[in-house]
């Protein structure tokens, strides 16, 4: 079960309403790359790892990424708060607008709905720690590119910290999949599937 | 910043320190560096947290004293600025 703190991760304090930014920044909510889909993807993962040190990483990166989840909703909320219509149809926020109002809604920067579609639940550790770390990189990528785009400090500061939890992730998942080889024939790792073949390798599934 | 906001500020610093640490004993389950740090963070943690009930109000639900009435819906969310 998950329980709700009522705090931020880390503080969003955005004093500048910025339609465009919001359209770019929304892609990290429910684009391919985001905070969404890796929550989604670690949680239901964690049901067939073998490895508890790895069930215990993917249950916590997958709640943390809630978290991230919340911090760039509330940046969405504040980037949009506040907007005339005037500015509205001037960023080009219309288009969103005429669907959603001002509420939050989980799509990519071009407007393409959340689908479970953007991540991988394959039943085999070592495919699905590779996909993690390269879904951590592919998010470090798109926060890259939103510091490209952005100029308010206070876009920035919130996107780096986010940009950063990135890179420790793949660092930790990178782990994960030793601890995975580490429990299989060196001689081929790909000879069973712990989750799924009975006595694969040095501690068979539960 | 207000003294509220500061012990709001110490309580994100003192949980992050955890979270890393929590993901990092994941993978280094033995590790008595840790450990010990995360005793220490765990201590500050919820001393503040406590301290924080007391002066302004709940940070989970279950927190919140009933003495005072529901007080979980009247202070403000974190996205909206007074309460961040």
């Amino acid at each position: 079960m998950w329980k709700y703190e009522k705090k931020l991760q880390y503080p969003v304090n955005i004093k500048k309403p910025d339609a465009r930014m919001a359209q770019v920044i929304i892609s990290q909510l429910g684009g391919p790359d985001g905070e969404l889909a890796a929550s989604l993807r670690y949680l239901n993962q964690r049901y067939s790892m073998p490895y508890s040190e790895v069930t215990g990483l993917l249950t916590d990166i997958g709640t943390e990424e809630l978290a991230h989840v919340e911090m760039i909703s509330a940046m969405l909320y504040q980037l949009t708060k506040d907007l005339s219509i005037d500015e509205i149809k001037k960023s080009g926020f219309d288009k969103y607008f005429v669907d959603h109002t001002l509420g939050i809604y989980p799509q990519s920067a071009a407007g393409v709905p959340f689908t479970a579609a953007y991540f991988q639940s394959k039943g085999d550790p070592i495919t699905d720690l590779t996909e993690n770390m390269a879904a951590e990189q592919k998010a470090r990528s798109t926060y890259d590119n939103i510091l490209r785009l952005a100029d308010d400090p206070d876009v920035k500061d919130a996107i780096r910290f986010l940009r950063q939890r990135e890179i420790v992730h793949f660092q930790r998942f990178g782990e994960g999949l030793r601890i995975v080889q580490d429990n299989l024939n060196a001689k081929n790792f790909y000879a069973c599937n712990p989750a799924f073949n009975r006595n694969c390798g040095r501690r068979p599934r539960m | 910043m207000n003294e509220k906001d500061m012990l709001m500020r110490a309580i994100k610093k003192y949980d992050f320190a955890l979270y890393e640490l929590n993901l990092y004993l994941d993978t280094h389950p033995h590790c008595s560096n840790a450990l010990a740090y995360f005793r220490k963070y765990k201590d500050l943690r919820d001393k503040a947290v406590e301290e924080y009930n007391k002066k302004y109000g709940p940070v989970t639900a279950d927190q919140t004293n009933t003495d005072e009435g529901w007080k979980w819906v009247d202070e403000p969310w974190p996205w909206q600025k007074e309460g961040n």
